[in-house]
């Protein structure tokens, strides 16, 4: 089956990815060998399973209300790439490259 | 025809308001509002790798119990879904939400504006999702986002269960907004599924504002406003907002579909447009999360457990000849209208209990700090008291005295009628002989009122209902009195 038309700078854009030209050609060519791939599936006759949105069968996994343990903060804070004072410090939000 | 009544406004509101539960949505991290920062975090929600989500059963009740009192149908089969996007204060790069089988679907919300009209706005759906982080705008901007060159972010609120209502447009004007807000919000805080406090931003929504000529079916071009922070910014917003666009149109120019922010000061929306394009969010059924499947034993449940909704009560108090301010009231203090409701129950003509309750003993309440609810006097002694005024067995002025004493503690009303006697006297005699007393005590009086002074008469009833120790029938007293001195 032919490779599926796939718009990999868009998807790129999407996922906050640079690429570069190669890169951009290479991944569109493997991105859609991939959809091919899973095209496969729509060969099948589905009509008659039921969708699904999950692969095991489990339902209503659920936890009780309950408030536990949180971490702390100073182990937290020392994980992050910036921090002042009691707070994550994070680049500019707007107008961004 | 103006041009204001030459267009109608089409609105439509998506409303974010949190849960109240004890844990948030996917953790066991502590619910609550405030705390020091970034004290209430796991690495659930602060998206550590290998961390997994489990829903927390109370959210999923809630959605239901609000879904069922709006008459929302709830779908057997539910299932969450991951919303891709990037934002600082939402550290796993998607929101866990509900997009193509949500919790609820349908329903519609019951309302009511100021002068008392009933409304109904459409539910197209209510879904459950997580809120976010958040964030203080730093170094320049003035604490706006624009300008800002970095941000400071708090994870405490990040997990926190938050449902989105989304409404059909049905809304026509900025005050039926603001109703069908208030009317969200009475019903959520009466189910207990929220606090719904807008100054805490557990409750946050935006507009979707358009007109067309009046009498048209066609939708024009809407615009979403933003940033309303209070339901009189909402109304405010609004209303600027269908201004704006009747300007527009008028002028001969287009409405540009966009977001709009309100701003709060100048007292206008601005445009929010940005140079990013549409939304594209990719959504995708989340996969560390199991599907939710609600059977028919869960909503009979849930279904007991709804009380007796605004807009019922509402409905039923204006009925008893309440204005709409009174009704308003006594529907928002929910213990209170249990409290009256039971007295009704409890077979008391509901016009007389809503002057004592509204006024007697919600003055009682304030004096004394103590709930009308959890006072001595219970709905049962209450109607007992309606019914001794009613059969004319005591006067007004008795009744309220009797109302302090049973306040007090002192028993019921009946009983402290036949201890003391208290019951009106109507004895025609006995009235005549006190007033004859306090005319001989009064002669300047009298004469006062012979000589046509005769506003005086209110005087002289209130020294006859005094010597009845205020038994005497004061209209009896009043007619007997008029006689004597003509």
């Amino acid at each position: 089956m032919a490779s599926e038309k796939i718009d990999v700078r868009y998807v790129a854009k999407l996922a906050r990815i640079a690429l570069s030209e190669d890169e951009a050609e290479r991944f569109g060519k493997q991105l859609g060998d991939l959809l091919a791939h899973v095209n496969v599936l729509s060969e099948l006759e589905t009509a008659s399973v039921p969708a699904t949105a999950q692969v095991v069968e489990s339902r209503n996994v659920e936890r009780s209300d309950e408030a536990g343990p949180c971490l702390d903060r100073e182990t937290v804070l020392s994980m992050a790439p910036q921090r002042e004072g009691s707070f994550f410090r994070v680049p500019k939000i707007i107008g961004q490259p | 025809m103006t041009v204001q009544t030459r267009y109608e406004a089409v609105i439509g509101i998506e409303c974010h308001v949190e849960l109240k539960t004890r844990s948030k949505m996917f953790c066991a991290c502590a619910n609550e509002f405030g705390g020091e920062p970034n004290t209430k975090v796991c690495p659930v929600c602060l998206a550590l790798p290998g961390a997994l989500p489990v829903a927390n059963a109370e959210a999923i009740r809630h959605m239901i119990r609000a879904g069922l009192a709006f008459g929302a149908s709830i779908p057997a089969f539910s299932k969450f879904d991951r919303k891709n996007y990037f934002y600082p204060d939402m550290p796993k790069d998607y929101q866990i939400s509900q997009y193509d089988m949500p919790l609820t679907l349908g329903g519609s919300v019951r309302y009511w504006l100021e002068d008392g009209t009933l409304k109904e706005c459409k539910l197209t759906r209510i879904h459950l999702e997580e809120d976010t982080g958040k964030s203080i705008h730093g170094g320049g901007g003035d604490g706006r986002i624009a300008g800002s060159s970095f941000s400071l972010i708090d994870f405490n609120r990040a997990g926190v269960p938050l449902m989105e209502c989304v409404s059909e447009p049905d809304l026509r004007s900025a005050q039926e907004a603001v109703g069908y807000l208030e009317a969200l919000k009475r019903t959520f805080v009466q189910l207990g599924v929220s606090d719904v406090k807008m100054e805490e931003g557990s409750l946050r929504c935006d507009a979707n504002v358009s007109i067309r000529p009046a009498g048209s079916t066609e939708l024009g071009t809407k615009t979403e406003i933003k940033n309303m922070n209070s339901f009189r910014s909402v109304l405010r917003a609004i209303e600027s907002e269908i201004e704006r666009q009747i300007a527009v149109l008028e002028s001969g120019s287009r409405i540009v579909q966009e977001t709009r922010g309100w701003d709060e000061g100048q007292g206008v929306t601005h445009s929010m447009r940005s140079k990013e394009e549409a939304h594209d969010y990719r959504y995708f059924p989340d996969p560390d999360l199991v599907p939710i499947e609600v059977d028919a034993a869960l909503i009979d449940e849930l279904k007991k457990t709804i009380p007796v909704l605004p807009p019922e009560r509402f409905a039923r108090y204006r009925g008893y000849g309440m204005d709409p301010k009174q009704a308003t009231q006594l529907v928002d203090n929910f213990p209170l209208a249990d409290y009256f409701d039971a007295c009704v129950a409890a077979g008391a003509n509901p016009q007389a209990s809503m002057n004592f309750v509204l006024s007697d003993l919600s003055r009682l309440a304030n004096e004394t700090g103590t709930p009308v609810n959890e006072s001595a006097v219970t709905p049962e002694a209450l109607a007992e008291l309606v019914a001794l005024v009613e059969s004319k067995t005591v006067n007004s002025k008795i009744a309220k005295e009797l109302l302090e004493r049973m306040w007090a503690g002192e028993g019921s009303p009946k009983a402290i009628v036949e201890q003391e006697g208290l019951a009106q006297t109507s004895d025609t005699g006995e009235i005549e002989r006190l007033i004859d007393e306090v005319l001989a005590a009064n002669e300047k009086a009298a004469t006062d009122y012979k000589a046509g002074k005769t506003n005086i008469l209110g005087f002289l009833t209130g020294q006859v209902m005094k010597a009845s120790r205020g038994k005497a029938n004061p209209a009896l007293v009043n007619e007997l009195l008029r006689k004597k001195l003509e």
